[in-house]
């Protein structure tokens, strides 16, 4: 019998080109997603030395992060309408296809390659973008490579790579109520550190990943990189097929029911082995918040803000007094004590359907606090409709969020979507790191449903406690 | 790419762990479409203020780590977003090695791409190192042949590099240039899975 494989060793196995002494393995890429931000010097390397894209049947564009998010056909800075401009003009000279800024399937090029079924299991995909481990949730093998690479891959379809470690993050037991995918990830990020992951792809596995819906297993991948992990993935089940079914880049009819065995023969083993193995309980996990300046800083909602005093390692004590200061915060303070004046509901981690009716749920029969600038940013075209047919929008309108056209938006801050110096803002996005959501700006991470209700009460509120009474 | 052999250089301490790429280069400089330019915008807002003066507090404006070359941290330098924009900057800025405890492996992918360095040390090689550069003008020669960093005072330890990045940074090559000799396999691969 064979040896029982992970599904990262089986993924890496089935695509390497070329083996030989004192190289890493020539990989080969399945897909690679573009965006206006990490390719235009990649494009420009083409030209400069005479080469074409190799596959472009194989390769995606869309533009994302320039994106306004109040008008699509107008993009004020010159330089952004550049790059965006930059971007159309390489796809037509190179034969890449392009979901531009008016075109229905734009979108946040990780909410975009789910939707359109071009993210599927086991293959490589690439793209200029660190939160390219979202579509590891599929069971895909993918992660967020730099602007070389990205010309490396157009001019070769292929990347040199040595084979990753392996690690399996075991999730037992279920989640509590009001405590979400995002709350899990940002958990394990707290426990174990922004780096734990280095040098390994992370599956995730266990009870509680099982349950999760694909869309939130999508959350959970998203933030892989931030545990310092290229990829994590998840192996393909039910949900998968289920969610993959019909999309349009999918196999249909019989050529379905092929992909569907040959996906499910791609899960891992029964007592395969990884190189390092962790585990938390899901139970445990409460609704979480950052406090600091990266997204392992982070405590549950009931606790307070670490004293660095009790810190042994100086390096350890400066670390949290520097985030301390940037953040504007008191060591020992309550985290639920902590005001807001910005709430921004989006981002690769959580702007797909399932997330913008969580926190309209939370949202509805209520009203933004008066002090709270809050905005909703579906995270594609499609989305945004969807949630509009639905009547989200109007959920959201009537309690005072502003709902936007789709973009990476306050996440990075890219576009004009920006919180001031000083400002603080409940994001659901992915990085709370200095100036992130604007030069000197604040960022807590959260859940949908915890920001949907800070933006309520103006702090930081259990969710699981959430009523009107508690908000007054 | 430069070819890297032998390098000396002025050491420029950066006493943090965990410096975001979003730290080494902000987003409002990742909108130019040249790959060129990008020093002046190196860590800006930890080395300028608001009205765009030089931050005295800030360790790297102090006027011995001029023409510094060699840049050390500490633990997981380059973390976050993967905009090569980061290691364009410090590449720009005149760094051509960077020593730290450990580094995130898609900025460490993309130093090897533009020919720098990353050196990986101790916690107490990096913290030796940091002190001497915070109290003396100093320097230090990395040989990458030998895989050794050494100094004038005696200092001398030795550091792990995979083959191929070692042989990419020695050569200087452009890793596309050695793929396309690779054609005929990648062609075959496609065949077979057809």
């Amino acid at each position: 019998m064979q040896k029982p494989k992970n599904i990262i060793q089986k993924v890496w196995q089935q695509h390497v080109v070329h083996q030989e002494a004192g190289k890493p393995d020539l990989l080969y890429i399945d897909l690679h997603l573009v965006h206006e931000v990490t390719s235009p010097q990649a494009f420009e390397g083409l030209r400069m030395n005479g080469r074409k894209v190799r596959r472009p049947d194989l390769t995606y564009a869309t533009m994302d992060h320039n994106v306004s998010t109040r008008d699509r056909n107008v993009i004020k800075d010159p330089v952004s309408k550049k790059q965006i401009d930059t971007l159309k003009e390489n796809c037509q000279e190179f034969g890449v296809e392009l979901s531009d800024r008016q075109h229905p399937d734009n979108g946040i090029v990780h909410v975009i390659g789910p939707e359109l079924g071009l993210t599927q299991p086991g293959k490589t995909i690439v793209c200029g973008d660190s939160h390219t481990s979202t579509h590891g949730a599929f069971g895909a093998l993918a992660f967020g490579i730099g602007t070389s690479e990205v010309e490396h891959v157009l001019a070769t379809q292929t990347l040199w790579q040595a084979p990753p470690k392996t690690m399996n993050v075991k999730v037992n037991g279920r989640l509590g109520t009001g405590v979400t995918a995002k709350d899990l990830i940002l958990a394990i990020i707290g426990k174990f550190g922004v780096q734990f992951g280095t040098g390994y792809v992370m599956e995730y596995t266990g009870e509680a990943i099982r349950s999760l819906s694909m869309e939130e297993r999508m959350t959970v991948c998203n933030m892989s990189i931030e545990a310092g992990a290229r990829a994590g993935l998840i192996s393909p089940d039910e949900t998968t097929f289920e969610y993959l079914k019909g999309r349009r880049h999918v196999p249909k009819g019989e050529a379905y029911e092929e992909a569907v065995a040959k996906w499910q023969a791609l899960a891992s083993d029964e007592g395969a082995q990884y190189d390092a193995v962790v585990e938390i309980e899901a139970s445990e996990v409460e609704p979480q918040v950052t406090w600091g300046t990266n997204p392992g800083m982070c405590i549950p909602i009931t606790a307070s803000v670490p004293n660095p005093e009790n810190e042994e390692k100086a390096n350890k004590k400066d670390e949290i007094s520097r985030a301390l200061q940037y953040m504007g915060l008191e060591a020992g303070q309550a985290i639920s004590s902590v005001e807001i004046d910005h709430v921004f509901i989006g981002s690769c981690t959580n702007s797909r359907l399932s997330d913008l009716r969580k926190a309209a749920d939370v949202v509805r029969g209520h009203k933004v606090n008066p002090k709270v600038k809050a905005i909703v940013v579906p995270g594609s075209f499609s989305v945004k409709l969807a949630a509009e047919k639905e009547g989200i929008d109007q959920i959201f309108k009537e309690a005072g969020f502003e709902w936007r056209e789709a973009g990476c938006s306050m996440c990075l801050a890219m576009n004009d979507d920006i919180v001031p110096p000083g400002g603080r803002c409940a994001s659901t996005s992915n990085r709370n790191f200095e100036g992130r959501q604007g030069n000197g700006s604040r960022t807590h991470l959260v859940s949908p449903e915890m920001a949907a209700a800070a933006a309520v009460a103006g702090h930081f509120v259990d969710v699981r406690k959430f009523t009107a009474q508690e908000v007054l | 790419m430069e070819p890297l052999r032998i390098h000396t250089g002025i050491v420029c301490p950066l006493n943090r762990s965990n410096v975001d790429t979003d730290q080494i280069i902000p987003k409002q400089f990742l909108k130019r479409i040249e790959r060129s330019g990008f020093g002046q915008f190196l860590f800006y807002h930890w080395r300028f203020d608001d009205e765009g003066n030089l931050r005295k507090d800030f360790s790297m404006n102090h006027p011995k780590y001029q023409g510094a070359s060699i840049l050390v941290a500490g633990e997981n330098f380059g973390c976050g977003s993967s905009r090569e924009h980061a290691p364009w900057a410090i590449q720009d800025f005149g760094f051509k090695v960077v020593i730290a405890q450990s580094y995130a492996d898609i900025f460490k992918n993309n130093c090897v791409k533009n020919g720098i360095l990353t050196i990986v040390a101790s916690e107490e090689q990096v913290q030796s190192i940091m002190r001497k550069a915070e109290n003396e003008e100093y320097s230090l020669t990395v040989n990458l042949e030998d895989q050794m960093v050494t100094d004038n005072q005696g200092l001398k330890f030795t550091f792990d590099i995979a083959p191929y990045p070692k042989e990419m940074l020695l050569n200087g090559w452009d890793e596309i240039g050695v793929t396309l000799n690779y054609e005929d396999k990648i062609s075959q691969y496609e065949l077979a899975r057809k």
